[in-house]
């Protein structure tokens, strides 16, 4: 640290990283200070907590059916992201570990369609859920994104690092290629599911556009729709959408501590 | 002789039969994937490529041949979303990944305090719920919210900025919200990319006597390129495909100033009455983009790459 543009440089890194995790949790704060406010107080920009929590978790808990609106969120969420990281694992791992070259030309149409915008699916998806008569069910939302092409790449990805001994010695001992797969490189993979976790879960949960289109009725919205529709309002009542933003980011948040160190080890996997 | 032709025949058909279970299994692993995505990614592409062909209102279609391209060319609430969108993109996408790029490099020193928390600080954004955050943003842009207090307690303006009701402004607050919560995400890949760089290639620069700013541009961006790479391809995508912010914050407006290509497409589909043949050529605007755009930024870097 003698040097002087050595200390001018680590000044530099630490300014650059406080400003970038100030405005990054600022939010938050903000957040958590306005479920205590009431919605003039929070429009007026008062940052210090004040005495309104209580009317507002009343009025957010009461404003809607919200154990219904919490119980279709979390099996939305939940159902969605099993499925989809069971579909997609074995899609990855079947792609990297047997070889052909029909396949191969499978995943790379398989990745220009990655390019495809949920825009240009949304209208014949609708379309078809009409005619399947499934407007308004929960397979209408978990089913169109339970075959993740994003998800099936980084698994690729990640299976490049799956050691072969492992595969041959599970395969000496008689295990069938499906028992390989469930008890040899599932287990031993477990951060590069709890990255793929995290990234899951967070699409399903905070899914608003298709939500949006399919979901008609009140017993069958999710958490997003109601707090979007509490936000848009003309003259919105900010304290009690406070409560509810929480509401909405704590399973998200909850489910990133708990597997972030995971998480980072599983996206080096994926990077390499 | 003759057993050696037995033997080689046996071998044949434990070899042919190894690889007929290697297909049998490499078709059975990735076939559910595969039949989800013909349902509904494939079969829909095609449905919406033949329905951009189609001219007519709710589902009374009939063939209209170029007519929707040509009502594209002369459709001014179109060409306002396809501007706003390329403008977003044009000023959104590069200043969040030369932030996301400049913190990662921040980083990545294991001498750093505190580096752990920075790195989930940056990252926590992303992890937000998006109506979440729409409407803590929403709060803070207000009038006479927080943000305007804090720029007029430090005298950077004098009067409060009309955040929403000024076109200027409404395309700002947008582009500082998807920034906010984007940026912490492509740092990630960025840093995971830079842990697997050789220390020693920066230990050789040093003592070399390179200055920091070079080993940044001559080492750090060199080596992450396919990672950049992945990543503009990814937010270019992400951004043509911008539906959620501008709906939520500025529901496009004041007078379209935010809408964007998906808002319009949904707009045309779920609340005009329905016109699903225009709205479906709308859609194909945004493949064609992205197709261009994606084309371009990989000739751009392997022509660097040489």
């Amino acid at each position: 640290m003698s040097n002087p543009i050595a200390l001018l440089g680590r000044t530099a890194q630490y300014v650059l990283l406080s400003f970038a995790a100030f405005i990054s949790i600022f939010p938050f704060f903000w957040m958590a200070v306005g479920a205590t406010n009431t919605s003039p107080d929070i429009v007026r920009g008062k940052a210090t907590p004040g005495s309104a929590l209580l009317t507002n978790i009343v009025t957010f808990f009461t404003s809607e059916d919200l154990p219904r609106v919490l119980f279709n969120s979390f099996f939305i969420a939940g159902v969605g992201t099993v499925l989809t990281l069971l579909v997609s694992s074995l899609a990855g791992y079947g792609f990297e570990i047997f070889r052909s070259r029909v396949r191969e030309k499978v995943f790379g149409g398989m990745l220009l369609m990655l390019s495809i915008p949920f825009a240009a699916l949304m209208i014949p998806l609708f379309v078809m859920m009409a005619n399947l008569k499934l407007i308004n069910t929960y397979q209408a939302i978990i089913l169109p994104t339970v075959a993740s092409i994003f998800i099936i790449f980084y698994f690729r990805q990640a299976t490049k690092a799956f050691p072969t001994e492992l595969r041959d010695a599970a395969r000496i001992d008689g295990l069938k290629e499906w028992q390989i797969f469930l008890h040899v490189y599932m287990p031993v993979m477990r951060s590069t599911y709890a990255a793929a976790t995290i990234i899951v879960f967070m699409t399903h949960w905070n899914n608003y556009l298709w939500p949006l289109i399919v979901l008609q009725t009140n017993d069958m919205k999710v958490l997003t729709l109601v707090v979007a529709s509490l936000t848009s309002a003309y003259n919105p009542n900010y304290g009690t959408v406070m409560v509810g933003a929480i509401v909405a980011t704590l399973p998200t948040l909850v489910i990133f501590f708990l597997l972030q160190r995971r998480f980072v080890e599983g996206m080096l996997g994926a990077v390499k | 002789m003759a057993e050696d032709a037995l033997e080689t025949r046996g071998r044949q058909v434990t070899r042919s039969n190894l690889a007929r279970s290697e297909q049998f299994n490499g078709w059975a692993f990735v076939m559910p994937a595969l039949v989800l995505l013909g349902i509904f990614m494939v079969y829909p592409i095609l449905w919406s490529l033949w329905m951009s062909f189609q001219v007519g209102r709710g589902m009374n279609f009939s063939f209209g041949g170029l007519a929707n391209i040509i009502r594209l060319t002369q459709d001014p609430v179109f060409l306002r979303a396809l501007s706003n969108t390329m403008l977003f993109l044009a000023v959104q996408v590069p200043i969040m990944l030369i932030l996301a790029l400049l913190c990662a490099s921040a980083l990545n020193d294991s001498k750093l305090w505190g580096r752990g928390f920075f790195r989930t600080a940056i990252f926590l954004p992303c992890v937000t719920s998006l109506v979440a955050y729409a409407v803590v943003f929403k709060s803070m842009f207000a009038q006479d919210g927080i943000l305007n207090q804090m720029l007029m307690g430090l005298n950077f303006i004098s009067g409060p900025i009309p955040w929403f009701s000024d076109p200027f402004w409404a395309k700002a607050v947008i582009i500082s919200a998807i920034t906010w919560r984007w940026t912490g995400y492509n740092m990630i890949f960025y840093l995971a990319a830079m842990q697997n760089i050789d220390r020693s290639i920066y230990e050789a620069a040093r003592i070399d006597g390179v200055p920091a700013w070079a080993r940044f541009w001559y080492i750090t961006v060199p080596m992450l390129k396919p990672v950049i790479l992945f990543t503009t391809v990814i937010s270019t995508i992400g951004t043509l495909q911008l539906f959620d912010e501008p709906n939520l914050l500025t529901q496009g407006g004041p007078s379209d100033s935010t809408l964007t290509l998906s808002m319009y497409i949904y707009n045309l589909s779920f609340r005009f009455m329905p016109s699903f043949g225009y709205a479906a050529t709308v859609s194909y605007v945004i493949v064609v983009l992205v197709g261009i755009l994606s084309f371009l930024q990989f000739l751009a870097a392997r022509d660097r790459r040489r």
